[in-house]
């Protein structure tokens, strides 16, 4: 978006005709938002983006230019949050053109420069736009991290024994973050017994068994016994034939079955009341 | 040099690590220690690792090798204290602290000593 | 960028503290901080133990994908690797004790990146990236 000092005219047009562009370029954006957004609050965030669009057509330095990015972003943000497509944000900018270009339809002059001036403010939109996607995109990433983080409680089964229902696949993320819950857990009840149900998890191959047997390991590094249930019988078929030992980990088909092996092992027996 | 306090309770002996520990206080505390198991028969161990924020492989031998020689004068170790985020880091590196028994807190630690008598 | 230099075993001390330090600034989580520390801290060892000594820079910096995070660079002018793949080998459940440093460092960080010849040093980049 370079204008050089051989495009002065139309800076010199615009600044002087600011006033009418402005309001043209503000009636222009409130009759595409409605009622979404006050006039004030258009007419605020559209002054501000005209003087730096202005500033940056003049100057040779980039400090203008630089705010003016800064600014788009933030509208761009700002209009995301707020539910917009980012076709209207960026049509927004674009209609600047529009703006200019009914006064400069008569004065024949200026065409040449307009031609840069409207690549110079398709730039800008362009800009709206990237911004827009790159925000969409965090958001989505956020979204992930939290199902990841709500698709992974900790329980108490008992006093002492807390166990992690999984559902869904066990890849590393997963892993880390259930072995970040168990141990915070752990820390916090002081439980010495720990129950990892894969009931929920679809396959278990060789990558799955050795993430399980990260979070054994770990569980076993703050002092807690860790037993793995939920051992369908195909995964057991799986696991055997693809030669992975659990060596000396307790392993369970059911849950309850696991919840029993925890209480013995805590001194305690259920019996009939 | 600053040495590793080694405290005493019972039959057992206590250590708690709050500094980053350079190597040679690290070597020196594995002496002090065969020392004291001797000289006070002790017959447990508790290293308390709850300051610590990082236990790299050097680290991590040397708490195996407290285990081990501990053994040796038939006294048992046990490491106390692991925060959960240096226990995903040894994991990683792949390492399981073998010949050293673990547990959540000294209290604990103790309970897990005296329980074996 | 200040060189730490790694001659003494306390120099790995040093290490750790400005990773922890570069780390924490670049808004790392506490069990990525950890890690990066802990590779750092191999690593550093390595240098000094097997490379006669040598050097870390610890530098902010941002991934292709545009995530802060920290970068360092150790080098040593020691003897090289000859046999990078065994190196860089083990298994992992055999936490025993040699040639831990830097295969078990490599699986802390998420870049890692290692140039050695025999008789000219070696040098190893690691990064980490805020999520």
């Amino acid at each position: 978006m370079q204008l050089d000092s051989g495009h002065g005219k139309i800076a010199d047009f615009i600044r002087a005709n600011q006033a009418k562009v402005l309001d043209r370029w503000g009636e222009l954006v409130q009759a595409a938002v409605g009622s979404r957004i006050s006039a004030q609050e258009i007419h605020r965030e559209l002054e501000e983006i005209f003087d730096l669009v202005v500033r940056s057509m003049s100057d040779a330095d980039e400090s203008a230019r630089g705010e003016l990015r800064a600014v788009l972003g933030e509208l761009s943000r700002s209009r995301a949050r707020n539910g917009f497509n980012p076709t209207e944000t960026a049509m927004g900018v674009f209609s600047l053109k529009d703006a200019v270009y009914e006064l400069v339809a008569d004065a024949p002059d200026l065409a040449g420069e307009y031609v840069d001036f409207a690549r110079m403010v398709d730039d800008l939109g362009l800009l709206t736009f990237e911004t827009y996607t790159a925000a969409r995109e965090q958001i989505i990433a956020d979204q992930a991290e939290f199902m990841l983080e709500l698709s992974t409680p900790v329980v108490r089964l008992w006093d002492g024994i807390i166990a992690v229902p999984l559902v869904g696949t066990l890849d590393s993320a997963r892993t880390q973050l259930v072995m970040e819950k168990m141990l915070n857990a752990l820390v916090d009840t002081g439980a010495e017994h720990a129950v990892l149900d894969i009931t929920g998890v679809p396959t278990v191959d060789t990558e799955v068994a050795q993430h399980l047997l990260k979070a054994v390991m770990a569980v076993r590094l703050l002092g807690a016994e860790c037993t793995i249930s939920g051992i369908r019988p195909q995964i057991a078929h799986t696991i055997v034939s693809l030669g992975i030992e659990f060596g000396d980990i307790a392993t369970k088909a059911t849950l309850a079955d696991a919840l029993a092996y925890a209480l013995g092992r805590s001194g305690l027996r259920v019996g009939p009341a | 040099m600053e040495r590793v306090p080694i405290l005493r309770i019972g039959k057992t002996l206590l250590v708690t690590i709050q500094i980053d520990l350079q190597d040679d206080i690290v070597m020196q505390l594995q002496e002090d220690l065969a020392e004291q198991i001797v000289a006070t028969s002790a017959t447990g161990v508790i290293i308390d690792i709850t300051a610590v924020e990082i236990v790299d492989s050097f680290i991590g031998r040397m708490l195996s090798a407290v285990g081990s020689m501990s053994r040796l004068f038939d006294a048992e170790t046990v490491i106390v204290g692991m925060r959960p985020a240096v226990a995903i880091t040894l994991v990683e590196l792949g390492l399981s602290l073998p010949g050293v028994r673990t547990a959540i807190n000294a209290e604990k630690g103790l309970r897990l000593l005296n329980g074996r008598t | 960028m200040d060189d730490l230099p790694i001659k003494v075993s306390d120099d790995i001390v040093r290490v750790r503290q400005q990773v922890r330090a570069a780390a924490a600034a670049c808004g790392l989580s506490l069990v990525d901080q950890t890690k990066v520390i802990t590779a750092a801290s191999e690593i550093a060892r390595n240098a000094l133990v097997h490379g006669g000594g040598g050097s870390a820079r610890i530098e902010p910096a941002t991934s292709p994908a545009g995530r802060a995070g920290v970068r360092i660079t150790f080098s040593d002018s020691g003897p090289g690797i000859p046999d990078v793949g065994l190196a860089l080998t083990d298994g992992w459940s055999s936490g025993n004790g040699l040639g831990l440093g830097l295969s078990g460092a490599r699986r802390l960080v998420d870049q890692f990146e290692l140039e050695t010849q025999p008789g000219a040093g070696t040098s190893v980049v690691v990064a980490k990236w805020s999520r």
